[in-house]
């Protein structure tokens, strides 16, 4: 016999499934994440679109080079000193949490786990 | 070489989409058109395909049964193995479809001197075999977190318990590497068991070459070559995708391109070749029916009109024979003329 | 045809150069061409049969000719390509199986070491898989997009001669076991696909004589033996003298008998041969212990039905007289006895075939009162189910003694093991009959039995070393038991076993012998008001 009966929900069942994210989204794009800049720093230990690519792997190196092997060296950029730190270095110029980094993260889903140990600013 | 050629055609479309997409105003072939077309031929095809079975009928139902049928009601019953009713069927298929029951069966024989046949149980396939598949769909469900705005929870639930290893940064995640070793041992075992490396054709080396090729590049897209990558950029084109409403802001790297472009082949090729064991797990009548066959009856629906030779016919050519033999009739012999 | 030495063939299984033994072949599959010789394939259908067989109404075996397959010319219809790619799309059409079969294999190989041919001969076109391909090939190549799009290279290959050639060859190197089907993870049966095969072949006229005879047999007849009513009627009498002379008891069997409440069918070999004749007598001793109102028919005097192993309108005009007959006698509900494809076809085909069979009524045993649901709509039971519901019900008394010169294994068939998952009621009755059986090892019973290797109408003896090559797995199986329990039985349910299994271990296992499990029944059953021999070998003794 044919079991139209079960091909077809099983066929719009599958559809279905695979438009979800249309069906989810409702045709609506949402906004792209603003990022809030710092106002006064106009540069960045590593140029803006290397930054976007690399930070978290920029971080995970200052850990390991300041948790894991003690090397708690400054480094200088074009006469600036910073210090290997999240919160000492990074966050001094992009003060908010919420409003930097969690405004990507949060669109793409990506949870870090810095804030496993560090303690989130309290905003 | 029977793996040659698929291996070119996977490394000529990753030159394609790596060329092109470099082309100034091809960035929206390759990230929009392509994939929209191969959407629709993949959702399109699949469904086409699905009904083409549809249309042939089950004349004869012919489960495979691997245990005890139902019978006397003393006797135990294999509910599993042997289905008799819908539920029956249905937790079958379920082991079927999400345990791969069958290839956990799989044995491994050989003939020795003597001549002596020995079986060992082997489950190398069933394993890799669950690992590749389960690991592409985990991959696939976390992709949803690049189409879904907001991001659902059960989505980032998946993205943390496949990273949760937390090495490296990006975090690595588990099913990428079961992705690349189900994919690895699939292609060495087609390399190195005999019986398979005979069988294999061009048609089961393309996919593995192909998906490989996926994995591959998003691999390094993640970890290695973040050059443009810009998970925001890929982000709003992706829903933008999905609601139809695609923009391609900013530059992304090419590698971005060579993935999704292979993603898109994938699409389009799926309907059309083996991959479709999908669906077609799903309709394999040796397996989705039950097996009651005495107990109610099956409609072909092209039953054809055909008679038995007729006891009327027969008993005409052997009437003398069965009347002299007592065996009864339904005619009397014509009485003998000397009578 | 000469059988080559055991030796000599245990050596080329075990080291001849074979996919099996480890060497791959030089040349792609594609490449190799079937070559027939003397010994390697099963003669062509005589041609008188295939027109006899074409004047049936329902039936159609066209291009009656006389041929050989070692020619080159094969004398096919002018269009036979046509023919054959027409046909496929006919079946296409009708079998959803063959669709999904064609279209879902992803070449796994789990199917490969699953079969007996393939492990007795190293074939490659053995494995379940290519046996497939070589249809695969030919429905990629003309029914798919991929295939005409890029042919050769999507696997596609044209339909010639040639393919033709390999196809006749191959689909009578499997006996449609469906061991396969158990192992691969889509269910894809090679059952399936052979018959489609054979029924495309018959549209050309390419058949084997060992099949097309007896079905023909059976159609005029009433059974694969050619047994006309008389003669029937007389070896069932001879078997009712036999068993009166061992037992002191005079079973008295009818035929034909109108209003009797069961109709009993079994192969007609079990009335014809060794050793089937001892199990025939098991159900005479049965049937009149329990005093059954039963009857023989002598116009559906065959459970075993060929027409499977042809195509699907033969099987149901041979099947069709099992309800015609019912009906025309008036029975309450059929029993069928011992028999492998017969129960394939009764069990998996009849219903739907036939049916329904509302003229008849649920079966209930008339001595313990038990209905069998199992079989409401096709009201037919196996002399199994209906044994094991006696001895459930303690209706029927053994001694076990009885049976002392037998130590007993059993084996399952492949068609009540994997189309119908009677496995359980066979090993009841056994362990009431014997005092001891033993089982072969696991991966050679129940669901994952071995076939015999001469089933679907294989067991011809043209083609012997084939058969020994394809039953060695079982046989190798038996022969472990019988080294290490010292087995000297194979029991079974199934009329071709008994026939082509006693064949097997002659060659293989030579000393054991082979049964139906109701002779060990008929020989241990204590009968009221016998007057037994000393039987030291139960039925089989010699008075």
């Amino acid at each position: 016999m044919y079991d139209s009966g079960k091909i077809i929900p099983g066929l719009i069942i599958f559809v279905l499934f695979i438009t979800f994210p249309i069906w989810y989204n409702q045709f609506d794009a949402g906004a792209a994440p603003k990022l809030e800049m710092p106002t006064e720093a106009k540069q960045c230990v590593l140029p803006a679109a290397e930054m976007r690519a690399n930070h978290m792997k920029l971080l995970n190196q200052w850990r390991d080079e300041v948790l894991r092997d003690g090397d708690r060296k400054f480094f200088e950029i074009e006469g600036k000193r910073y210090q290997k730190s999240l919160q000492n270095a990074c966050m001094k110029c992009h003060t908010s949490k919420k409003k930097f980094c969690d405004s990507c993260h949060t669109y793409a889903s990506v949870s870090p786990y810095c804030w496993d140990c560090h303690l989130a600013p309290v905003e | 070489m029977k793996y040659t050629f698929p291996l070119a055609a996977v490394i000529a479309l990753v030159l394609i989409a790596w060329i092109g997409s470099q082309i100034p105003g091809m960035q929206y072939l390759f990230g929009v058109a392509i994939p929209y077309l191969a959407m629709a031929i993949f959702v399109g095809g699949f469904c086409y395909r699905v009904a083409h079975w549809g249309k042939s009928p089950v004349p004869f139902r012919i489960p495979t049964t691997c245990g005890q049928g139902y019978s006397l009601p003393w006797i135990k019953h294999d509910k599993l193995e042997s289905p008799v009713n819908t539920s029956q069927v249905v937790a079958r298929m379920f082991m079927e479809i999400f345990l791969f029951r069958s290839l956990w069966r799989n044995t491994k024989s050989e003939v020795h001197p003597g001549p002596k046949v020995t079986y060992e149980s082997s489950k190398w396939l069933w394993l890799f075999g669950i690992i590749f598949h389960y690991s592409f769909l985990v991959v696939v469900l976390r992709h949803m977190r690049l189409f879904l705005d907001p991001v659902p929870g059960l989505i980032q639930f998946m993205e943390y318990g496949d990273s949760i290893l937390q090495i490296g940064a990006p975090t690595m995640y588990l099913t990428d590497a079961g992705i690349v070793l189900g994919l690895l041992f699939l292609f060495g075992r087609r390399l190195v068991n005999p019986q398979v490396r005979y069988i294999s054709l061009a048609n089961d080396y393309f996919p593995l070459f192909l998906i490989l090729g996926i994995a591959v590049t998003g691999i390094l897209m993640r970890f290695f070559i973040r050059t443009d990558i810009d998970i925001t950029a890929i982000k709003q084109l992706a829903v933008g995708l999905v609601t139809l409403q695609p923009v391609i802001t900013h530059k992304i790297g090419a590698i971005f391109y060579i993935h999704l472009f292979l993603v898109s082949v994938l699409l389009a090729y799926f309907p059309f070749s083996k991959l479709m064991h999908l669906g077609g797990v799903f309709l394999s009548p040796t397996r989705n029916m039950a097996n009651d066959n005495r107990m109610r009856r099956h409609i072909n629906p092209w039953n054809p009109e055909i008679k038995p030779h007729s006891y009327a016919g027969y008993e005409d050519e052997f009437r003398e024979f069965m009347v002299d033999n007592n065996i009864p009739v339904e005619k009397e012999l014509p009485p003998k003329a000397e009578d | 045809m000469a059988v080559v030495n055991k030796d000599k063939l245990g050596v080329s299984v075990a080291a001849g150069p074979s996919l099996m033994t480890g060497s791959i072949p030089r040349k792609p599959w594609w490449e190799v061409p079937a070559v027939f010789k003397p010994g390697n394939y099963a003669y062509p259908a005589k041609k008188e049969k295939v027109e006899y067989l074409n004047e049936q109404p329902g039936l159609h075996f066209p291009n009656a000719r006389e041929w050989n397959p070692e020619e080159d010319d094969w004398k096919l219809p002018e269009n036979w390509e046509e023919i054959i790619l027409n046909g496929i799309k006919e079946r296409l059409d009708k079998f959803r199986s063959l669709k999904i079969f064609m279209d879902c294999c992803v070449r796994c190989g789990a199917c490969a070491d699953k079969c007996h041919f393939f492990l007795g001969t190293g074939d490659p076109k053995n494995m379940p898989v290519l046996r497939a391909e070589l249809l695969r090939s030919v429905y990629r190549n003309d029914f798919t997009l991929a295939g005409k799009l890029l042919g050769k290279m999507a696997g596609g290959r044209e339909m010639t001669a040639g393919v033709l050639k390999e196809w006749f060859m191959y689909a009578y190197q499997c006996t449609e076991c469906r061991r396969c089907s158990v192992f691969c993870p889509y269910g894809i049966d090679t059952a399936e696909v052979t018959m489609m095969i054979r029924e495309l072949l018959h549209l050309v006229g390419v058949g084997i004589n060992w099949i097309l005879e007896p079905a023909s047999n059976s159609n005029r007849t009433g059974n694969h033996m050619g047994l006309q009513p008389h003669t029937f009627k007389d070896n069932v009498d001879f078997l009712t003298e036999d068993v009166e002379n061992l037992t002191g008891i005079k079973t008295e069997p009818t035929f034909n008998r109108k209003g009797a409440e069961v109709l009993f069918i079994t192969p007609s070999a079990d009335v014809f041969a060794e050793p089937g004749l001892y199990t025939a007598m098991g159900y005479l001793l049965l049937f009149h212990e329990i005093g059954l109102d039963y009857t023989w028919s002598t116009y559906a005097s065959e459970g075993g039905n060929f027409g499977l192993f042809t195509n699907n309108e033969t099987m149901k005009k041979l099947n069709a007289k099992m309800y015609a007959e019912a009906k025309r006698l008036g029975v309450k509900y059929i029993i069928g006895g011992e028999c492998g494809h017969m129960w394939r076809v009764v069990h998996q085909y009849m219903d739907t075939m036939n049916g329904p069979a509302d003229f008849m009524e649920v079966p209930k045993s008339s001595v313990t009162g038990t209905v069998f649901e199992n079989a409401a709509a096709s009201k037919m039971i196996h002399i199994s189910e209906f044994t094991a519901d006696l001895i459930k019900h303690n209706k029927l008394k053994f001694d076990k003694s009885r049976n002392a010169n037998v130590k007993a294994t059993f084996h399952d068939s492949c068609n009540t093991s994997r189309a119908m998952g009677l496995l359980d009621e066979p090993r009841y009755i056994l362990d009431h009959v014997v005092d001891d059986w033993v089982e072969m090892p696991e991966n050679t019973i129940r669901e994952k039995t071995f076939c015999c290797g001469s089933g679907t109408g294989l067991n011809t003896d043209e083609i012997m070393e084939l058969r020994m090559r394809g039953g060695l797995p079982r046989a190798n199986a038996v022969k472990y038991v019988h080294e290490k329990h010292d087995v000297n039985m194979l029991s079974c349910v199934c009329a071709i076993d008994r026939a082509t299994l006693s064949g097997l271990m002659n060659y293989w296992v030579p000393e054991v012998e082979v049964c139906g499990l109701s002779e060990l029944v008929g020989n241990a059953l204590v009968l009221e008001g016998e007057n037994r021999q000393e039987l030291d070998e139960g039925l089989r003794t010699l008075i």
